[in-house]
């Protein structure tokens, strides 16, 4: 099965979902069938002016994930995403990594057409 | 000799500075508002527009079946504007500042320079008085690309030898800069080659706050400045005491009266409502000359 790509505050499975895309804090990618996962720092994006969202995207489309849980996604990250060929589900926020993982697995997660965030300059 | 208009606050009078300034300036002179967010100087000084052109920026084009994916433009990049993602190289044309690096440093020469439009530049006259601006075009967010060709038209309009200044007869030295308020790239990129900044506040908590961010910012230029306080009989004295500590002139007061305000709701120049008002800004410009002259007047050592 294709790996999961969680934005998460933490390195855990038990962490929060950072409910941010472009400045989350981290991804885990998860193998929804093992529910092995490793981390990937975004601390790179975190702490760019502008542009983080894309840094983001550019980071996940290295990390061989094909699907993306998280809260919000902006424009321009969605865009990228889409270019990578990665599958985004959002509006996960306020749950655990583990839980958004089973909902995907459980078949309710429904994959996004459209951002559901501003850009800032809108 | 350019003399920037500038203030930390918005709304303090820059506009009402520049234009009283234009109106009682002795010589020609060039009046050119680089408030490009929101250009209004020409509503007071009302010129008669004989030319505009459109600003534009390089911005990178992607041939695709060039491309070989090695990633180097996408490196270099501080912007986000050109990305890999995955087997796609993307651009955000919004996000470049048009440095043409990408477009160099392509080994494949993948990358073609296309343009972006950053506004409108327009320049006329009235009487004596040249005038030039720029408008940021709606949804555009970089104003600094477009003050530069702002400046390099400013150039133009001053150099004898082309055929693209507008006047033959007589070449205004003397500028007049309307600057952006706010103490960050475009407030900057305005006063950076004037000669002398002239700090537009009010006496009140937030014309003394931000006029105090506007001079600690200015100060490392090492420029000639002096305060104008507008609104002067409003608020407290703070801004008297601030500028005394530094060892700031108050070049002119512009008092807090009603019928500056009447004249400003109809469009009328301030130096031009009454001989009062022009006194004032006559005596003004004479400072200002005085100020420009005196090369580290008014810079004081950094604490």
């Amino acid at each position: 099965m294709d790996k999961i790509a969680v934005t998460c505050e933490e390195p855990s499975l038990d962490s929060q979902v950072d409910p941010r895309f472009g400045r989350a804090a981290g991804f885990l990618i998860v193998n929804p069938e093992t529910m092995e996962f490793e981390f990937i720092d975004n601390g790179s994006s975190q702490v760019m002016a502008q542009g983080a969202g894309i840094q983001a995207a550019e980071n996940l489309s290295n990390s061989g994930a094909s699907v993306l849980l998280t809260g919000y996604v902006g424009p321009k990250a969605f865009a990228g995403l889409n270019a990578a060929g990665i599958k985004i589900g959002q509006n996960l926020e306020s749950m655990t990594v583990r839980q958004a993982v089973e909902n995907f697995k459980a078949g309710e997660v429904e994959f996004a057409g459209a951002s559901n965030k501003q850009g800032h300059w809108k | 000799m350019k003399i920037a208009i500038a203030s930390g606050k918005g709304g303090t009078g820059k506009t009402t500075v520049s234009s009283s300034l234009a109106a009682v300036w002795d010589s020609p002179v060039i009046a050119m508002d680089l408030d490009v967010e929101e250009p209004n100087l020409h509503l007071f000084l009302n010129p008669g527009f004989i030319g505009s052109r459109t600003a534009q920026m390089e911005i990178p084009e992607v041939d695709p079946s060039v491309c070989n994916l090695c990633g180097k433009c996408s490196d270099l990049c501080q912007f986000k504007a050109i990305s890999l993602m995955g087997k796609v190289l993307m651009t955000f044309p919004e996000m470049c500042h048009g440095c043409g690096g990408c477009i160099a440093i392509c080994p494949e020469k993948a990358l073609t320079p296309a343009s972006r439009e950053l506004g409108e530049i327009s320049w006329g006259h009235k009487g004596d008085t040249e005038f030039l601006m720029g408008r940021l075009r709606i949804g555009e967010a970089m104003s600094p690309p477009l003050m530069r060709q702002v400046k390099e038209r400013l150039g133009e309009m001053q150099d004898t030898s082309s055929t693209a200044a507008t006047r033959k007869d007589v070449i205004p030295k003397d500028v007049i800069i309307d600057a952006p308020p706010g103490v960050s790239c475009p407030a900057i990129n305005a006063v950076m080659d004037s000669d002398v900044i002239v700090l537009v506040t009010e006496p009140t908590p937030f014309g003394v706050y931000d006029m105090k961010l506007a001079h600690e910012a200015f100060t490392p230029m090492n420029k000639p400045m002096g305060v104008v306080v507008n609104r002067a009989g409003l608020g407290n004295s703070e801004i008297y005491e601030y500028c005394n500590a530094k060892n700031l002139d108050i070049l002119a007061e512009i008092p807090y009266e009603r019928q500056i305000a009447e004249a400003y709701a109809n469009g009328i120049i301030i130096s031009e409502s009454s001989d009062k008002m022009k006194h004032i800004f006559l005596e003004l410009a004479e400072k200002i000359k005085q100020k420009a002259g005196s090369k580290n007047a008014g810079v004081v050592p950094r604490e």
